[in-house]
């Protein structure tokens, strides 16, 4: 399309990625957008790991007996498919990787403040990973991700300490990602990028490093605590010795509850990004959805205690939890709106960016709402601890927050590498996923309404139609997750080189080269208009200018 | 599938073998468990509520979106679309008609749990205790059972729970009801069991290696049958078992009747309010008593010295609510929460108004 | 001015302005005390509930301090908060000779601090209440019923909350050597000093949480037992 139009640089101009080939030159690199793809490398690996060990759970559940494997093994399996999942990959998903890439593009900056907290916050995360891949080989863990004492504290005669060293020392990579991006929003935007000049992207980064900054130490402390607990039986949580097991909830969901919006804000950025640039619209309600994403993380620290409605915590105090649970749920309700409503007299491209746009939006919407299930009190007390909650989160981690980062590593791979990935493939894998996850997820909202606990290795015979279906569907999600491995590797080398802005899209990163210099631009942006104002994209410019020539001829 | 499960673990389910047949079960299945307590039906009817509200939703937004992605696709590459910068009207009224529902959910689901929450005072009341991994239930006759649980039709029952090592959870998916047992503290739930049958118990809070074996049945009888089960099985009532244990651990040397031992007398205590020596206050409730037996430093009651030991590691949590139902038994009268609250006079007159006394066992359904 | 420091070696290159440079510090610095503020906060809610839980195992416990030691170090503590003080002030005039003195003078009281509490450790460990396993006071005149759980859980509160403190001054004095050393060489001028502005916040930061916890441990058997509630 655009390709013979912006190849007006004379030579190649070497870009982040030419600059530089070798192993030293990545390992050391200062580069945003290299610590970007280290990110991308690293919780690829973690990714497949936590799903090797859904694989194996969706295995043994098929049938009802717990045959595949022992009732220790299985523990292990589910917990370490937790802990890789949330802590190694959804957590640094977007943030770390399209996070680190894109915010100084976006903000027209040459790097984030703070390059060699970036680079260190990397090598922090990675000494965690270690650790926690030593854990795995010594014997994995079997308290489940939450880590509930006194079963972590005492009785579990697993890796407890050495796993909960490894999620402390990955908790300050970050905090210190989120301190980085606060302090570069703050502080790097270009001339005249005001606030509201933002990309959504931007605010919901924002958003997210604010809980990453002020939740992220609490749990640090708390897994601290733990450790020590079970190395020198300090009594914290320990009943027996005058402690409580409950306040160790409290702290661990007064984190790990604003967790799950570090995981689902971010996507939830990437999908506005998606939306306006697939419809050509500005976001519909720039202002709303922006302020959304901090009113989920401000009230996203109130509601921690909607985890503990039958933990014996007071009946008034699960009250006031539940209320302030809805208030969460009102911006996210606005969110879902705004962005339908950006579709309405868009100019709708079909691409693949888009399709995991609809994929998301669909399925958060059936996750945010069964969300509401779970926070409604009474009907908490028969939903906790179900599959029903399985199912709700899955919705939500999975349909959110894996669908926004699969988007939008679609929609910015041409960025980040130059080469655009088969088109047709995305398509396919976009529509596959979507619909082996339903089929994986939606029977366990039923199964769990049937009253099939979590956790479980063996169950009554009168649910295995359900876990069939579930694992049927598991075989199928699995397929579309290793379609984009295949094919976005395969357009490394073999994809079409699409130019600087394969998507007419509108935003600061698409006004450089692809792939970006290492300094990002040549020259110091100025920026003198909204976010997704479509007419100043010299792309659509020239292909209009294009087509008219096209229709006088 | 109707009425109750023949047996939880027992039945052979259908292995790799037979998966097309047991596809085929799919249109035997219902979507909802079997209603076997009060709540049930009104947990039900919120949750179809809440999902004819969630279909209402999804499906309305898949359709705006499907309309609006059909009648807008991009016709040239080079078209830029009319700009919208959003609409206040609109905004508002997303934002206030589902503040307005959430509100009403947060309402139902607050009076429903409000209701689950509050035990009636006029109640069956059974301790329950967790351990890795059994559930152990004993009754106010002196019943106990171990991963079953014995209950009378249009009853209502109180469950005062405790763990001995982990968390556990008491899940009766049939009754709608669910609690945590916690180690160090008592939890309760309550409920009404509407039918008789047998019904799953699940542990449903992780806590090791079997927890999927942490299962159990609840049975719900005709009050004639929960008779002639309850009489099936005689056992030393709780309170007589505390007051022995009163006597065994020594408790009695210091705890005189008269008041003029060591230790405070706990003749007509339970439910009242004792002072302490820091100059507060503190309810002689379940957990307090409980709290004093394994920790007596933490609260010591005015004019008398912390010289009481732990009994920590030489009760077992089954002995501490033994010892509970004992003092409770010689409490105010009036006080008794509970329906089994009676003097400790004579063992005879121990027993409970149930006509449960001492008949021959007939066919001990008890523990396994 | 910006004209001036845009040359400054001290500039890094990703940055615009030295301006630009020493906001992206001090905010830097400002997010960072609020995760440490977190950080404790944890450690701050375990005490409130465990307080409200067992007054009297407080009150025993906080008796074991030693409150002319922990009094010595808040007062030494306060100082060294002026002595860095009045080393950033020093600093924006660039008079590397009294910058030099107040930061040494600074280091050095912060090393007082650390030495009074090596001593506190040490008679802790000495009299066997450091409540790990096989926590237990020999003494004839506290019998171990006296050493109840409450008092273990205080103890371990004292430990976790002080042993983060020193921890956090003990970084403090690792970062005070390096910028004595920098000093020293010159590396800060009238122009670019925002390190040394930087760490002084780090350093108020750590003395202000001694001043929480000096009271909140040493003195609150004495309020606790007078109190009367």
């Amino acid at each position: 399309m655009a390709s013979e139009v912006l190849v007006q640089t004379e030579e190649p101009r070497v870009n982040y990625l030419t600059n530089g080939h070798t192993v030293k030159s990545w390992l050391l690199t200062l580069d945003h957008k290299r610590i970007g793809l280290l990110y991308l490398f690293s919780i690829s690996i973690f990714f497949a790991i936590g799903g090797i060990y859904a694989s194996l759970i969706r295995l043994e559940l098929i049938t009802p007996q717990g045959d595949l494997m022992t009732a220790e093994t299985y523990n292990r399996v589910f917990t370490m498919h937790g802990v890789m999942m949330i802590f190694f990959f959804l957590i640094p998903s977007i943030p770390a990787t399209l996070g680190n890439f894109l915010l100084p593009l976006m903000l027209g900056a040459k790097d984030v403040a703070f390059p060699k907290l970036n680079l260190l916050s990397w090598y922090v995360f990675m000494l965690g990973a270690i650790l926690m891949l030593i854990t795995m080989m010594t014997g994995g863990v079997d308290t489940g991700w939450t880590f509930y004492p006194p079963y972590s504290s005492i009785y579990s005669n697993t890796q407890v300490t050495l796993a909960g060293v490894s999620i402390f020392i990955t908790g300050f990579s970050s905090i210190l990602t989120g301190l980085n991006f606060m302090v570069t929003i703050h502080t790097m935007r270009a001339p005249g990028l005001t606030w509201f000049r933002l990309p959504l992207f931007v605010w919901a980064h924002y958003a997210t490093s604010l809980i990453q900054v002020l939740g992220t130490p609490v749990v640090a402390i708390t897994v601290l605590a733990l450790a020590f607990e079970r190395t020198l039986q300090i009594g914290i949580f320990d009943p027996k010795l005058g402690g409580d097991p409950v306040l160790f909830q409290h702290m661990f969901w007064f984190y790990s509850h604003p967790a799950v919006y570090i995981m689902i804000i971010p996507s939830m950025g990437v999908i506005s990004e998606l939306i306006a640039a697939m419809t050509r619209k500005r976001v519909f309600g720039y202002h709303f959805v922006a302020f959304s994403s901090l009113a989920i993380a401000v009230f996203g620290f109130l509601v921690w205690g909607h985890h503990m409605f039958t933990s014996s915590q007071s009946m008034y105090a699960g009250m006031v939890f539940s209320l302030i649970t809805y208030a969460v749920a009102i911006p996210s309700a606005i969110k879902t709106f705004n962005w339908t409503a950006t579709i309405y007299k868009g100019s709708v491209s079909y691409d693949t960016p888009m399709i995991y746009a609809l994929a998301f939006i669909g399925l958060f919407t059936i996750g945010g709402m069964t969300g509401l299930f779970l926070a409604a009190l009474g009907l908490d007390v028969h939903l906790h601890d179900t599959y029903f909650v399985v199912a709700h989160f899955h919705y939500v981690m999975v349909g959110g927050a894996i669908i926004g980062y699969l988007g939008g590593l679609h929609f910015w791979w041409p960025k980040m590498t130059g080469r655009m990935y088969p088109e047709i493939w995305g398509r396919i894998s976009a529509v596959i996923i979507f619909l082996g996850f339903n089929l994986t997820f939606f029977p366990q909202f039923i199964v769990g309404y049937l009253g099939m606990p979590r956790r479980y290795h063996a169950y009554v015979p009168e649910f295995q139609v359900w876990h069939i279906l579930s694992s049927a569907g598991a075989s199928i999600l699995a397929l579309g997750f290793l379609m984009p491995v295949a094919y976005l590797l395969w357009s490394l080398k073999y994809g079409e080189k699409v130019g600087d802005n394969p998507w007419m899209a509108a935003g600061l990163e698409w006004e450089t080269s692809s792939p970006p210099p290492t300094e990002n631009f040549t020259y110091q942006p100025i920026i003198d208009h909204d976010a997704y104002e479509f007419e100043h994209v010299k792309e659509i410019k020239e292909a209009a200018a294009k087509e008219a020539a096209l229709r006088t001829a | 599938m109707t009425g109750a499960l023949a047996t939880a673990r027992g039945t052979d389910s259908p292995g790799f073998g037979q998966l097309p047949m047991s596809l085929s079960l799919l249109f035997q299945y219902e979507f909802i468990p079997e209603q076997a307590s009060k709540f049930a039906m009104e947990v039900d009817l919120f949750y179809l509520a809440l999902w004819l509200m969630t279909i209402v939703f999804s499906i309305g937004i898949a359709i705006a979106a499907g309309i609006f992605m059909f009648k807008y696709r991009r016709k040239s590459a080079g078209e830029i679309p009319e700009q919208i910068e959003g609409a206040m009207t609109l905004e508002l009224t997303w934002t206030i008609i589902p503040l307005l529902i959430s509100l009403g959910i947060f309402g139902w689901g607050a009076k429903l749990y409000y209701q689950m929450y509050t035990p009636p005072k006029e109640s069956l009341e059974i301790f329950v205790t967790g351990k890795q991994w059994m559930w152990r239930a004993q009754h106010p006759d002196g019943q106990r059972e171990i991963n079953t649980l014995h209950v009378p039709v249009g009853r209502r029952v109180k469950l005062t729970m405790t763990s001995e090592d982990v968390l556990h959870a008491y899940f009766i998916p049939a009754f709608r009801t669910k609690a945590d047992v916690v180690p160090g503290r008592y939890t309760t739930t309550w409920f009404e069991a509407t039918k008789p049958g047998t019904y799953h118990i699940f542990c449903a809070e992780y806590c090791g290696t079997q927890h999927s074996g942490m299962i159990g049945t609840v049975t719900v009888q005709d009050p004639a049958d929960y008779q002639a089960w309850l009489s099936g099985t005689s056992k030393e009532s709780p309170v007589l078992a505390g007051q022995r244990i009163f006597g065994n651990l020594g408790c009695v040397t210091c705890h005189l009747e008269s008041g003029t031992g060591r230790g405070p007398k706990l003749n007509e205590l339970y439910n009242q309010t004792a002072k302490l020596n820091n100059g507060t206050t503190v309810t002689v409730d379940d957990a307090y008593i409980r709290e004093s037996i394994l920790n007596p430093m933490a609260k010591v009651v005015e004019k008398y010295e912390p010289v009481m030991p732990s009994f920590q590691g030489q009760v077992s949590e089954e002995q501490i609510q033994q010892l509970i139902a004992y003092i409770k038994s010689i409490g105010p009268k009036d006080a008794a929460a509970s329906a089994q609250a009676k003097p400790a006079a004579s063992p005879a007159a121990a027993k409970p108004a149930t006509p449960a006394a001492a008949k021959p066992a007939a066919a001990p359904a008890k523990s396994e | 001015m910006a004209e001036h420091a845009a040359h400054h070696p001290g500039l890094a290159h990703h940055f615009v302005s030295m301006e630009q440079q020493k906001e992206a510090g001090t905010v830097g610095m400002w997010l960072f005390l609020l995760t440490e503020v977190m950080f404790f906060g944890g450690l701050f809610l375990a005490y409130t509930i465990y307080r409200a839980k067992y007054p009297s195992g407080f009150t025993q416990g906080s008796h074991l301090l030693s409150v002319p030691l922990g009094g010595l170090n808040t007062v030494v503590l306060i100082v060294s908060s002026l002595t860095m003080a009045m080393a950033v002030y020093y600093s924006q005039f660039g008079d590397r000779k009294k910058l030099l003195g107040f930061l040494v003078v600074t280091l050095l009281l912060g090393s007082v601090f650390l030495v009074v509490k090596y001593f506190e450790y040490t008679e802790k460990f000495h009299h066997h209440l450091f409540p790990a396993v096989g926590f237990y006071n020999p003494s004839a005149d506290h019998p171990p019923t006296q050493f109840h759980q409450p008092v273990r859980v205080f103890l371990w509160i004292y430990f976790l909350m002080t042993g983060l403190h020193a921890l956090h001054m003990i970084i403090g004095i690792g970062l005070l050597l390096v910028l004595i050393y920098l000093t020293h060489k010159g590396k800060f001028t009238k122009y670019y000093n925002s390190p040394i502005e930087i760490f002084g916040l780090y350093w108020h930061f750590v003395d202000i949480v001694w001043i929480f916890l000096f009271p909140l441990l040493y003195l609150t058997g004495y309020h606790l037992s007078s109190g009367g509630h």
